[in-house]
């Protein structure tokens, strides 16, 4: 398996990070060099093991459904780049996801 | 001519309900709406670096309660996974939710279909997920968001495509908020949006097997614009097919007021979600032993209690359905019904007179000013014969207005039927004596005149007079003066 540039782009575009062409060149080619060595770990049969998610088997405790006290609002909003008293601003967006 | 009924609609639904717990998802946060925006948080669910979600035991609870009641397959084993996209309603830049291994899969739901026959609607998965948080577009330049409903609690509930018109898309919409209403997981308001609806809708030549090319309907914010934007949208498909043209995937919003579906704008390829397995979240593992205490809680559906109202109390299957359409309604009748003998006139009470007044007046029953208790005790008056049932009437729109128990009206208004014979006899043979013309019609033959004397006597008596000994008396003295008179 490998990687095209154009894919190296799209990536990067839904991740919101952006390259110049030379970086594209390096990432491309260090993201193939990782497939490569998956690619390796591919040749092992693995068709009767079940896929593991997580790598420890622990169970984590669930929480009791209780209400405790979070943070103030002046709190919540003091690292944010753009706010008012109440509110986060973001740039408009009109697009729905 | 486009010809509509050579084709068949194919609708399936994704519903998400809003879980009805005392804290968020992941973090221990308020999950009740606030007016005030960006007070119900904390680094969790703001998604500050560093920070571990800790799942809600409750959530889970609610999650596969709603997977028993709708016939689905407990997962013992399931996993939470990431889905990635930028919105600035998502903190994080991904919302934990479930993806190839969901709590509950494999399920089914029954309604009734167009026909009237009962249909089975295939639940694919129910999975558990949190909420995004809400954006403001009012002010000028930028958009406000609101962090509030971060991580609140859904459930997805993701239908087969077997729904085969906008009716029946209703009806099973309203079975399932019914249902989760009656397990007391979510209030099921459609309005407020916490409990919403998407559908996805295409059309084929009837009796082919090959789905069409379907479109997703977003924004329908009511039952009746459920109904109206899936109608609209098998009939924008039907034409476009009649005329040749190919109809286009994509995501189209409900426009309620010019009642049109309008393609959302955005480049598709913003729904590559990169899912993945959420790090942070182990896989949620359910016991055997935890899945029973589950099972041993799960309440009565509205299916098996309508059922029971039909054995139980002996009511026809349409007072039934009226009754248990929601556990409320149910539970204040059951109440009603304890203390008396006669449940069909309960039935007859609670539908008339109770769900009369609460639709005219937009209350839920649990606003109701006449908690069943005093109902019960006014119905048992008239059974017992101290008021009739006109009277009882007055006494309960009085009841309804004062917030006054019913002995305490009937005392204060000296509303006591009189059944006293004599009494009554009395009032009838000085109400014949005064009225010598009508008792003259009657003898001659004229029958329509009982009714004039009965409602003198009525008069006289303020309504208080037991109609059933009225009658009996007026008319045993009338055809006595009518055989007296040949």
């Amino acid at each position: 398996m490998s990687v095209t540039i154009e894919q190296v782009k799209y990536t990067a575009a839904l991740a919101r990070l952006q390259f110049s062409d030379e970086e594209l060149v390096k990432l491309s080619e260090d993201l193939n060099q990782i497939l490569k060595y998956m690619d390796k770990m591919n040749e092992i049969d693995t068709s009767d093991v079940e896929p593991l998610s997580y790598p420890v088997d622990v169970r984590k405790p669930l929480r009791e459904d209780e209400v405790l006290p979070g943070v103030t609002r002046e709190e919540a909003l003091r690292n944010a780049p753009e706010h008012d008293e109440k509110f986060f601003k973001v740039p408009k967006v009109i697009n729905q996801s | 001519m486009t010809d509509y009924l050579i084709y068949e609609p194919v609708i399936g639904l994704e519903v998400h309900a809003q879980l009805l717990t005392n804290s968020k998802i992941f973090c221990s946060c308020p999950a009740e709406f606030s007016v005030e925006p960006n007070v119900h948080v904390c680094p969790v669910c703001l998604g500050h670096p560093g920070v571990l979600p800790v799942l809600n035991k409750k959530a889970v609870e609610f999650a596969v309660m709603m997977g028993l009641a709708t016939n689905c397959k407990i997962n013992q084993y399931s996993v939470f996974a990431r889905k990635n996209y930028f919105y600035p309603d998502l903190p994080k830049g991904y919302q934990v939710s479930q993806y190839d291994k969901p709590l509950c899969s494999g399920g089914y739901f029954k309604i009734l279909n167009s026909e009237g026959k009962e249909s089975r609607i295939g639940v694919t998965r129910i999975h558990l997920e949190e909420d995004a948080g809400k954006l403001i577009h009012d002010s000028g330049f930028g958009s406000s968001v609101d962090v509030n409903r971060c991580g609140t609690p859904l459930i997805e509930i993701v239908s087969e495509p077997d729904i085969r018109s906008a009716e029946e898309a209703v009806r099973y919409l309203n079975g399932l908020r019914q249902v989760l209403q009656y397990l007391g997981i979510c209030d099921g308001n459609m309005e407020e949006g916490s409990f919403r609806c998407d559908a996805n809708v295409s059309v084929r030549l009837q009796g082919t097997q090959e789905l069409g090319t379907k479109t997703e309907l977003k924004n329908m914010n009511s039952f009746r614009n459920v109904e109206k934007a899936i109608k609209y949208e098998i009939g924008r498909q039907i034409e476009l097919i009649g005329e040749g043209k190919p109809v286009i995937q994509q995501t189209l919003l409900w426009d309620p007021d010019e009642e049109l579906a309008l393609p959302m704008r955005g480049k598709e390829d913003a729904h590559d979600y990169r899912y993945f397995p959420e790090p942070d979240l182990m896989p949620v593992t359910i016991t055997d032993e935890w899945l029973n205490e589950i099972k041993f809680q799960l309440p009565e559906l509205p299916e098996t209690r309508k059922s029971r109202f039909i054995e139980n109390y002996g009511l026809p299957v349409y007072d039934s359905e009226v009754l248990t359409s929601s556990k409320e309604i149910a539970d204040y009748f059951e109440e009603l019904a304890s203390n008396l003998s006669d449940y069909k006139m309960a039935s007859n009470w609670v539908m008339v007179e109770v769900l009369g007044k609460i639709n005219e007046l937009k209350l839920s029953i649990n606003q109701f000013p006449v908690p069943a208790v005093n109902l019960s005790r006014l119905l048992y008056l008239i059974i017992d014969g101290t008021v009739s049932n006109k009277i009882a009437k007055e006494v309960f729109t009085e009841m309804m207005a004062s917030g006054a128990d019913a002995d305490e009206i009937i005392n204060k208004k000296n509303l006591i039927q009189i059944s006293d014979a004599g009494q009554i006899q009395t009032i009838i043979e000085n109400i014949v004596r005064a009225h010598p013309g009508q008792i003259k019609e009657y003898i001659e033959g004229k029958e329509k005149v009982f009714g004039f004397f009965v409602g003198k006597v009525m008069k006289e008596t303020g309504g208080k007079a037991n109609p059933k000994i009225v009658n009996d008396l007026l008319l045993k003295y009338l055809l006595k003066l009518r055989t007296q008179s040949e």
